[in-house]
């Protein structure tokens, strides 16, 4: 009835575990518990969980995001307190149990906190961008977050049912087999994993779409923001390259449940045909989460220097050819592998030649700085910290493309604080760039500064802290992923690392403190024009937040920052002759019972429970017929409607209008 | 401060003796020596970019009303050439580094030069290394011992998981896979002890997972394999099984005698008569090439 699944489940078998369930649980609890105090869940309902609308869908995603940030973050902290006191079997946590928090910690940060944020700022900002009213398939892209979320979930669930893979985020066979791995922990990465990157392929088909055939008239390629190039080229990467570790998820899930062989030891299996595919998606997925981080600090280095950016046609080829490249490179990930000379070499050159893309884009927002009037808001703050900090991991990223130095510090911490210093500084700071700078446009009103500007300097500070020592400690031959150790040497510079998380939480609870004053003091920072950084792209043209349907009237460009071009010229903020209705895509449940549908599948499947995965298959069937056949997909907001949100507009305008 | 420079100069000695910097062989060396070669190349443009940045961040504030302020600028073919050409340079002068240290490194390649190899069958293990001596007929656990001053080729495989070989002071890491074999090629130059490490994570006693490295000289290997010859343990299918269960933290184990074709029984026990697996024909074949 059950398949696997007994109360041994429960996590009795240590106190730290027992304890990492019950704060899950009562994490939860109190969330439910506060929602029924507000009496919120029916506008939970009804204006969240079942809308189609880009923003709405992206705030959700952000949120998802953020939440799984704090839980990613909870596993840092962990692994870094055992290393830092690791030595000779010290530390508080058996192997079994930090080999579950650095697979779970890698698997959150990627697929749970990167993707969803990036995918959130996109929804939100870039229908704005291009002006347009939604995405092209705006249920879509409903079911794409609750698919999603779904997989966060499965994550979050096997803190409390089960055990987690200790097979680390990339899950390599022939550990990640069922010889060497029977338990449940795998199969719970394996489903979070496929079921939220269909989620995600379907995202990036939407984006791409949205992109080429909605944008608004006059809009050419040549015209569109720098955010919007990098999410086409982000997408694009996002709708080839997932498809490749979806399959990867299946076939070893296959291998596991129905006792196939492709990545096994024995029997025609090969371990190597799983390091290409997971690597064919792994290492484009870097680009395709850098990329829209890139895009942010383009608009954002722009805005705050109050100058036009630099050189935006090299950035565009730069950006472009960085996705190109970024799918010819896969295999540095195994150098070590004992492929020949040749091959080693040919993708090693092309990891390099990455490098000057990359390059271009730094010096090109280096040249947008260059005689502006640099405001620091701390959007701006992110960025230079990204530049000065990128760097660096690019310099590590040039040295561990040459096979023959790969080889002596691969699978080091020198590794792990290379590609931390990729994704911290790189994607992460540009996310809350982003977060920062178009907050106002999602919720009406700004984040305080001084608590923007304190988290920076925390993640600034505490990044160096925690990550320059492991470079170091890497060079004296520590490998990644160890629960104890017997140099006495390494842990100093451990313990300086765990310092560095600690500062690192003062930057993430400087972030919730600023939320928290932001939402306080939402009147006196309250963004009436919806335009509170004299902006150029047309996201800002609109109110903040913007009305269901975007724009009133559909606007024309005639430049690559047209709604600096429209404030020049006065046609900025001018009230239209008349109004026409508007087709808006209706609220629907559809996908959110989709989304519960696919977590009650993987959750079976996982635990071999069969009749559910066929119970839950078949609901999931019959939604998505019912949805389909749904004549009332769309309402229309009356011309009379759209007047009167659009006079509210201008009456908040005022005498701008 | 005082404190400060203290614990700076520390570590600064701290680091001259770890692993990666300080090699003792040849392969290493040479290894360490492109990693220091491509930073000095990278820091070229690297320090240059940081200062701008901070240096424009600077000039450039909002409140400095006498720096130039040009809203307007933005592009200029001549720089555009610049920035497309500056790290094009750079990249394709370690593009070319990149290719003929790759090949001349490459673990498969004999150590020429330096006299006949001392030839090691290394097995990959639950938690462990089993290194077998063709040559002399025996077998150790957690200790690989050779003579200073001659190469040492190693096939590698693994009766287990994907594990990596990795002596960051002879040689850089190759992953150990089963039913396959990988080669690497190490020499050190002066007798010395070294630590040896699988550095691919494969499981809850990865952590105590590593091996000592004995480089001695001609003498005192000869008597270092008559003292393992003394062994009462013997290694044969028969008790191969025992020797290959799982076990965590072994202590280095003598073998005196080992059954002929151990090695390529291990590899051949994954594979189907009739396969082959990519390029590592395993079974005692040559290597790729």
């Amino acid at each position: 009835m059950f398949g696997k699944l007994t109360i041994e489940a429960l996590p009795l078998y240590s106190a730290i575990a027992a304890g990492g369930a019950a704060v899950t649980v009562g994490g939860a609890l109190l969330v439910a518990l506060v929602l029924t105090w507000l009496k919120a869940w029916k506008y939970l309902w009804t204006d969240w969980l079942t809308s189609v609308d880009h923003k709405r869908i992206g705030i959700m995603y952000i949120v998802l995001a953020l939440i799984m940030l704090l839980r990613g973050f909870i596993d840092a902290l962990m692994m870094r307190a055992q290393q830092a006191m690791a030595l000779n079997a010290g530390g508080y946590l058996p192997p079994e149990h930090f080999d579950q928090i650095f697979s779970s910690h890698g698997t959150i940060m990627i697929f749970f906190m990167a993707m969803p944020f990036m995918t959130g700022l996109i929804n939100l900002i870039m229908p704005l961008q291009v002006g347009t009213r939604d995405v092209a398939f705006p249920w879509l892209n409903a079911v794409s977050l609750w698919l999603t979320a779904a997989g966060a979930a499965l994550v979050m669930v096997s803190l409390v049912i089960g055990k987690f893979s200790t097979a680390g985020w990339t899950g390599y066979p022939p550990y990640s087999g069922i010889e060497h791995n029977p338990g449940v922990g795998v199969d719970y990465w394996i489903w979070a994993v496929l079921i939220s990157g269909i989620g995600s392929t379907m995202s990036g088909i939407n984006f791409m779409v949205t992109i080429l055939k909605r944008r608004a008239p006059g809009m050419t390629l040549m015209r569109m923001t720098p955010f919007t190039w990098t999410a086409l080229c982000a997408s694009v990467l996002m709708v080839f390259t997932f498809p490749a570790i979806t399959v990867a998820c299946g076939l070893l899930a296959l291998d596991r449940v129905a006792g196939m062989h492709f990545f096994t030891n024995a029997h025609g299996g090969n371990m190597m045909n799983y390091a290409n595919l997971f690597w064919i998606w792994g290492h484009p997925e870097v680009y395709i989460l850098v990329l829209p981080a890139f895009g942010i600090f383009s608009e954002v280095v722009a805005t705050f220097s109050r100058k036009r950016l630099f050189g935006y046609e090299s950035l565009a080829y730069a950006t472009a050819a960085i996705a190109f490249l970024s799918a010819t490179v896969w295999l540095h990930h195994f150098f070590t592998m004992g492929a020949s000379a040749n091959v080693n070499a040919v993708f090693g050159i092309a990891t390099m030649i990455i490098a000057v893309p990359t390059g271009v884009k730094v010096f090109n927002w280096l040249l947008t700085m260059y005689r502006g009037r640099i405001d620091f808001h701390p959007s701006m703050m992110w960025s230079i910290g990204f530049i000065v900090t990128f760097v660096i991991g690019g310099m590590t990223g040039v040295l561990l493309a040459i096979p023959p130095a790969d080889f002596l510090v691969h699978n080091t911490t020198f590794l792990v604080a290379h590609f931390h210093n990729m994704i911290i500084p790189g994607v992460l700071f540009g996310y809350l760039a982003g977060y920062m700078y178009w907050f106002p446009k999602a919720f009406g009103f700004e984040l305080n500064r001084g608590w923007g500007a304190a988290s920076f300097w925390c993640w600034l500070i505490g990044f160096y802290l925690a990550f320059m020592p492991l470079y170091l400690v890497g060079l004296k031959g520590m490998p990644r992923r160890m629960e104890t150790y017997n140099d006495p040497t390494w842990q100093p510079y451990l313990m300086v690392a765990a310092l560095g998380a600690v500062v690192v939480l003062c930057g993430i609870v400087s972030m919730v403190v600023q939320l928290y004053v932001s939402i306080r003091d939402r009147k006196l920072a309250a963004d009436r024009t919806g335009d509170p950084f004299d902006g150029g792209a047309l996201e800002w043209s609109t109110s903040s937040p913007p009305p269901p349907y975007n724009f009133a009237v559909l606007p024309t460009v005639g430049d690559r920052e047209p709604f600096r071009e429209a404030k020049k010229n006065g046609t900025a903020y001018r009230r239209p002759a008349s109004y026409t209705p508007i087709r808006i895509p209706s609220n629907t449940p559809a996908a959110v019972i989709l989304g519960g549908f696919a977590f009650v599948l993987g959750f079976a499947v996982i635990w071999h429970i069969w009749w559910l995965v066929v119970v839950s298959a078949i609901a999931m069937f019959i939604t998505v017929i019912a949805r389909s056949s749904d004549d009332h997909a769309e309402f229309t907001l009356s011309a009379g409607e759209v007047k009167r949100i659009e006079d509210e507009r201008f009456r908040q305008l005022g005498g701008r209008a | 401060m005082l404190a400060a420079s203290v614990a700076l100069l520390a570590g600064a000695c701290d680091l001259k003796r770890a692993a990666v910097l300080d090699p003792k062989g040849p392969i290493a060396l040479a290894e360490r020596n492109l990693l220091f070669d491509a930073f000095c190349v990278m820091i070229i443009v690297i320090v240059p970019v940081i200062v701008m940045t901070l240096w424009f961040a600077w000039r450039y504030r909002a409140s400095n009303a006498s720096a130039r302020y040009t809203p307007a600028w933005d592009k200029s073919g001549k720089v555009d050439a610049v920035v497309w050409s500056i790290p094009a340079i750079i990249i394709i002068s370690l593009g070319v580094l990149l290719w003929r240290s790759t090949h001349k490194l490459d673990p498969y390649r004999p150590i020429e030069n330096a006299g006949p190899a001392t030839e090691v069958q290394v097995v990959a293990q639950d938690w462990k290394w089993l290194f077998i001596y063709p040559e002399q007929g025996i077998a150790v656990v957690n200790q690989l011992a050779f003579p200073a001053g001659r190469p040492v080729s190693l096939r590698i495989t693994s009766d287990t998981v994907m594990n990596a070989f990795y002596v960051p002071q002879l040689a850089g890491q190759i992953y150990a896979m089963a039913g396959m074999q990988t080669r690497l090629q190490l020499l050190a130059d002066q007798p010395g002890k070294f630590v040896g490490r699988n550095s691919q994570y494969s499981g809850s006693g990865f952590s105590e997972q590593h091996f000592e490295v004995l480089s001695l000289s001609q003498g005192d290997f000869d008597a270092w394999v008559a003292k393992v010859k003394q062994a009462p343990g013997r290694l044969d299918a028969q008790t191969y099984p025992a020797q290959a269960a799982k076990s965590r933290a072994v202590p280095i184990t003598y073998y005196s005698a080992v059954e002929p074709g151990l090695y390529d029984q291990i590899i051949a026990k994954y594979r189907h008569s009739g396969h082959t697996h990519t390029q590592n024909q395993g079974a005692g074949a040559p290597a790729r090439r």
